[in-house]
């Protein structure tokens, strides 16, 4: 609960007299406040400089240090004020968190100065408002990066147990851990290199002797050549498939960007070897030799910036798209026009639109190779407009998309990093909402199981579960409690919702023999457990097997048939009085559908089962405790 | 405002947006003309006049006070702020129907916020006030209309949003039909001479004949 609020509690607590009229069931009784202090000015002096505030103001948040009692540890009894010895002007902004309900991070402020002030006074950090919260995680994630890079460079030093397999991813991808990754990182270098010259060198023609025209020299020293190709596709190879066994999860090493270009680059061999014989593919198999020229990017590997390059053209996707899209759109602008009009001279080489893209394209681009010039005025004019609208086209967005591509990417980042940090925010805000409802329900438990245990007189397990909640909660408890009351419904966590949403709606299904059917609906949990307490309970389990046919003319009841509590209970609850608090709502007046008086003999067994110690009733996970027997709806 | 005047207003904004395109100086930060009224400033009467109009002592006053300006320092609490803060103690379900009829109640003079002499008064009638002013307070909060009649219409109106701040995670499962049986309890209770409305007298009547309720009513006496 938000600290202002907690001002406004007295006023809900007030407005509550609304429900009053409406309740039917007694409300139950008010918390007391044991000493009730006036409210007094506290003196907090920080190092020298004195801060005061009421006492109030502080206790709007129980859990940190100065909202509870470990504050009593600073008290300095002959000046009367509390002291701390931490750094005053961090503490400013801890004080105005107290009094606004905001925290914020100061700008000039070390982070980690200011991290370890709010540790030291038990405040999380993610409490900082949405002013100040994005630069507080930009500064201490840029925090964390500098020093985890220092780290790093301090990592050198072989891990002791490393297996064999780890030693060697870790070689493959730091080079420099070891003088055997050096040497294989070099070797596999120059081989890169010695296939991507050999693929450029095959196709020069070496015609030196002279009765044969000239020949490429690859299909003069085919051998050589093929000797060649195949050491490198072997060391290749082997590479892959040294990296495949060393990788920590194979899965996602073979999905990455450098493997599949490791086998796209050795594939064409393979393949090459499989189909030399046939004549009709050699075509296509040519063709699938350019992809040796893939080999030049496992250079990537080996070149960081190579590497930053293929990363920033990725995610500058959308603007080199952007780019291409009105290029396009001028260019087809253009040819259409320049084909119409040269349509009508003699000899022209703009023969179709597509024949003019060529034209429009080399003109844009302000290459001019000449091979097509248009020969009516017309053409003239309008080419003389492709070709400076070409500049323009061009040369405009790239200034821009350079700027607009750094300030994109920036922005990006920073967009998914606020939405991943929202993400992460909302759902701390959710888990302390769900938190403050779960307290609720926590302290009730705690409350009924209380009075259960008083009725055995268990003193000391009380004095256990009398956690010590502050007057605060406890006053919100009782206002939820209040609205339960009135409403006669109690509030219940998502568990037990869904399962007895589920049991209502199995309920809805008339059968021929209800109870059993219905018993069989929830046989999962309930027989099992049934089984199972048949053996805590040999009273139990006769006649919880007669409980569903002498229950038979009877409307649909909730039972729930809790686990034997170690205390013996008063009187069976199925003919509970209305008053006795809160333990199976649906038993007291509310549910006029359902009859309640159910004939005596059951009665022992709901007693012994039926009676739930009130944990059950609220909470689903306290071991197996509850089960719920669904009676029939004829 | 009159929908000619909406009418032109957008039909300039469109035609400044326009000038703005083909000129090129589309910045999108341009458009905040249209502010409402900054936040209305609101100081409350004397210390002394609200000692003298309530039943709160002049400490107990500043502490309520200290409070009210630290969530509302504009000295105003207007509806939607009201149902966040109300929103606040209720985390499962929705509080804000019920809110509403609350802000409704507080906001004595209509005018669509609560000064801090409405909150005051407001309190001082629920804390310190005797159960004649408490149960006129309650009905005031049923009565929607301010007719001086219940309605069932009204009663289920203010019975939904009770079931409202519930949530969905009950025990029992909340049904339909639950607010409307309780509405029908509540009115066979109450409505004596069965003429579909309850009145105040009958209200008043039925509620001092309730050991329940007037034990109830006593329960936030020492709240503040």
């Amino acid at each position: 609960m938000a600290a202002g609020v907690a001002a406004w509690l007295p006023f809900a607590r007030a407005a509550a007299i609304g429900w009053m009229p409406v309740a039917n069931l007694p409300m139950p009784v008010a918390p007391t406040e044991k000493n009730k202090r006036q409210d007094e000015l506290i003196i907090l002096n920080v190092s020298g400089r004195r801060f005061q505030t009421w006492r109030t103001t502080l206790d709007r948040y129980p859990d940190t240090l100065l909202g509870s009692s470990e504050k009593e540890f600073f008290f300095n009894e002959e000046t009367r004020e509390y002291f701390f010895d931490r750094d005053p002007d961090v503490f400013r902004s801890i004080l105005n968190f107290y009094r606004t309900g905001k925290l914020h991070y100061p700008r000039y402020e070390c982070i980690s100065a200011y991290d370890e002030e709010l540790a030291f006074f038990g405040i999380i950090p993610e409490i900082i408002s949405d002013c100040c919260y994005e630069e507080y995680k930009d500064r201490k994630r840029e925090n964390a990066e500098r020093l985890m890079d220092d780290m790093e460079d301090n990592k050198d030093s072989k891990l002791p147990n490393m297996t064999f397999r780890e030693t060697m991813w870790r070689a493959f991808e730091n080079p420099h851990t070891s003088t055997m990754a050096l040497v294989f990182y070099y070797v596999t270098g120059f081989f890169i290199a010695v296939s991507v010259i050999t693929n450029v060198v095959e196709t020069v023609p070496c015609g030196s002797t002279p009765n044969q025209k000239d020949m490429p020299c690859g299909e003069r020293y085919t051998v050589a050549f093929f000797c060649m190709d195949t050491a490198c596709v072997m060391i290749f190879t082997v590479e892959y498939l040294m990296r495949l066994f060393a990788a920590p999860s194979r899965y996602r090493f073979m999905r990455s960007v450098m493997s599949i270009i490791d086998v796209v680059a050795i594939l064409p061999y393979y393949i090459g070897l499989v189909m030399t014989n046939n004549e009709d593919v050699s075509g296509a198999f040519v063709t699938l030799r350019v992809f040796r020229v893939f080999r030049i990017f496992k250079f990537s590997r080996h070149s960081q910036g190579l590497r930053i390059l293929g990363y920033t053209l990725k995610s500058c996707a959308s603007e080199l798209g952007f780019l291409l899209f009105s290029l396009t759109m001028a260019i087809i602008i253009f040819a259409t026009v320049m084909f119409y009009a040269e349509k009508g001279s003699t000899s022209s080489k703009f023969t179709s639109i597509p024949a003019s893209f060529w034209y429009t394209i080399v003109t844009m681009t302000t290459l001019g190779y000449g091979d097509m010039v248009p020969k009516t005025i017309a053409g003239k004019i309008f080419g003389s407009i492709c070709s400076l609208s070409g500049v323009l086209v061009i040369a405009l967005p790239v200034p821009v998309i350079v700027s607009n591509f750094s300030r994109i990417y920036h922005q990006n980042q920073r967009a998914d990093k606020r939405r991943a940090q929202k993400k992460a925010r909302l759902a701390r805000m959710r888990i302390s909402k769900t938190g403050s409802s779960n307290a609720f329900l926590r302290s009730k438990r705690n409350g009924l199981l209380n009075e259960a245990l008083e009725l055995t007189g268990s003193m000391e397990e009380e004095q256990q579960l009398n956690k010590t909640t502050s007057l605060i909660e406890s006053q919100h408890h009782h206002l939820l409690h209040c609205l339960e009351k009135t409403t006669n419904h109690e509030f219940v966590d998502e568990q037990l919702y869904e399962q007895s949403y589920l049991e209502s709606a199995l309920q809805s299904y008339p059968s021929r023999s209800p109870s059993l059917s219905s018993q069989d609906g929830l046989t999962g949990t309930c027989c099992s457990r049934r089984s199972k307490k048949s053996n805590h309970l040999p009273n139990a389990s006769a006649p919880a097997s007669t409980h569903p046919h002498s229950l038979q003319e009877l409307s649909a009841i909730h039972i729930q048939c809790g686990d034997q509590p170690p205390l013996s209970t008063s009187r069976s609850s199925l003919n509970m009085m209305p008053d006795e608090p809160g333990r199976l709502n649906c038993k007291s007046g509310q549910i006029t559908t359902a009859i309640i008086s159910i004939p005596t003999p059951p009665a022992n067994s709901p007693e012994g089962d039926g009676h739930p110690p009130p944990s059950p009733a609220v909470q689903p996970g306290t071991g197996s405790g509850s089960n719920v027997v669904k009676v029939s709806a004829l | 405002m009159s929908c000619r005047k909406r009418c032109k207003r957008e039909l300039l904004k469109f035609a400044q947006y326009l000038f703005r395109l083909i000129t090129g100086t589309l910045n999108t930060d341009s458009v905040e003309d249209e502010l409402e009224l900054s936040a209305v400033r609101h100081r409350p009467e004397g210390l002394e006049k609200l000692e003298a109009q309530t039943r709160f002592s002049r400490k107990e006053l500043q502490i309520l006070y200290r409070g009210f300006k630290n969530e509302c320092p504009s000295g105003v609490v207007n509806e939607d702020t009201f149902k966040d803060i109300y929103s606040q103690f209720f985390p499962q379900g929705d509080a804000s129907t019920y809110a509403h009829f609350l802000f409704n109640a507080f906001d004595t003079d209509h005018n669509g916020s609560v000064s801090f002499e409405d909150f005051v008064m407001g309190l001082s009638i629920l804390l310190r006030g005797s159960v004649q002013e408490k149960l006129n307070w309650a009905f005031n909060l049923y009565d929607i209309n301010k007719d001086g009649y219940i309605t069932k219409e009204e009663m289920l109106d203010i019975m939904k949003a009770i079931y409202d701040m519930m949530g969905k995670c009950t025990y029992p499962i909340l049904k339909e039909e639950t607010p409307r049986q309780h509405v029908d309890m509540f009115f066979q209770k109450m409505d004596k001479n069965k003429d579909g409305v309850v009145t105040i007298d009958e209200f008043i009547d039925c509620c001092q004949n309730d050991e329940n309720i007037m034990r109830s009513m006593q329960l936030f006496e020492n709240v503040i």
